[in-house]
């Protein structure tokens, strides 16, 4: 029963990720591919786990760029594009959306914009991987 | 009705920098049935070829031995990639006498209609917007029989010359006759037909096959113009 239990937990978690923005239709396109069965089993793990490694990187890196004296905006854009092609594919809107606001302040070459829209990615971007970690232990 | 040509499963080499992206479209691909090899970057997808940037006439001159050591029927790269992007790959892979053949198909996560026409001019058979759904790999085999049609036909008109057959590709070349009916059966989002498979047929100017196909999601974003880093 306790199987029956943790599956109806995941269930809970991943509705509620949806209808929270937190995931879009493309995180749906992710679990119907794994459906396929066989080979495909854990294959949302997988890509989950890749975006958080990812993410991760990135946003140390961008956190390192507008640290420095002169900020290299054009590098900027370039993680954030990075950032945002990644949440894209795996269907994390609320990061992608950061991501997408992200621009106007590297655009601008605001260092403080930067550092604020930053911080609304590092925040959507924790709550997801949170999400993401508990849905992958459920599943196990 | 399509003749059922039995033989291995079509072979597509992904090319994107993104590790996260290159395990996506894998998948997809493999769902699809397709053999893939997946490369992170224009480079190393010419090293896969056999195609060398500094001796594209060289392997001209040993098409065939390349074309028995690496089968690929279709290439899908990404557009923006560090060094070589997915344009620059398109244009070496079409200026290679042994590639050319071979479609490809550009992938990206921004919908700039410049940049698609661009690749489609270039030679691009097919544009997909990021990210990639399983429903645009039905979307691949269409490309795959033309270009193998055409292939064919060249071969016969060797055959026809020469008493020699060339064995550039694998098993189909045991039916010599391919017949494509006029509507693909595993294509029916897109209203695309084969076009008529008659040997004698040969467009040769790519330019006149390609059909120009926005995203299917067709999100307009309204951008500005952004920096430039490889894309």
């Amino acid at each position: 029963m306790a199987a029956a239990a943790l599956r109806a937990q995941l269930n809970a978690l991943l509705a509620n990720m949806f209808t929270t923005g937190m995931v879009d239709e493309q995180f749906q396109q992710l679990q119907s591919l794994q459906e396929d069965g066989g080979s495909a089993s854990g294959f949302v793990a997988e890509v989950a786990t890749l975006f958080i490694d990812d993410a991760d990187r990135i946003i140390a890196d961008i956190a390192a760029l507008l640290d420095q004296p002169v900020v290299d905006f054009d590098k900027v854009d370039a993680h954030v594009h990075q950032l945002k092609g990644s949440s894209s594919s795996v269907g994390a809107q609320k990061v992608k959306l950061a991501c997408m606001h992200f621009r106007q302040f590297y655009e601008a070459k605001s260092k403080e914009g930067c550092l604020m829209a930053l911080a609304l990615v590092r925040s959507e971007f924790c709550d997801v991987r949170n999400k993401f970690q508990t849905m992958m232990q459920l599943e196990q | 009705m399509a003749v059922a040509i039995a033989e291995a499963p079509f072979h597509v080499l992904a090319v994107d920098d993104s590790v996260l992206d290159r395990k996506l479209i894998e998948r997809l691909l493999k769902t699809s049935s397709f053999q893939v090899t997946t490369v992170d970057s224009g480079t190393k997808a010419l090293e896969f070829l056999g195609l060398h940037d500094e001796d594209a006439s060289i392997s001209s001159v040993h098409a065939d031995q390349l074309d028995v050591e690496v089968n690929v029927n279709l290439i899908i790269t990404d557009y923006c990639m560090p060094g070589m992007t997915g344009y620059d790959l398109l244009k070496k892979i079409k200026e290679s006498s042994s590639f050319r053949d071979i479609p490809v198909v550009i992938m990206s996560s921004e919908n700039i209609p410049s940049r698609i026409n661009r690749c489609l001019e270039e030679g691009a058979n097919e544009f997909f917007l990021k990210p990639v759904r399983l429903s645009d790999m039905s979307k691949l085999k269409p490309h795959i029989m033309k270009s193998r049609c055409k292939e064919h036909c060249h071969q016969d008109e060797d055959l026809l010359s020469n008493s020699e057959t060339n064995p550039t590709n694998n098993s189909s070349s045991s039916s010599d006759t391919i017949t494509i009916s006029s509507s693909n059966p595993t294509d029916n989002s897109s209203g695309d037909t084969i076009s008529s498979s008659n040997p004698t047929d040969n467009s040769s100017g790519d330019s006149s096959n390609i059909r120009k196909r926005k995203a299917a999601d067709d999100e307009i974003l309204t951008k500005t113009s952004r920096p430039n880093h490889n894309c």
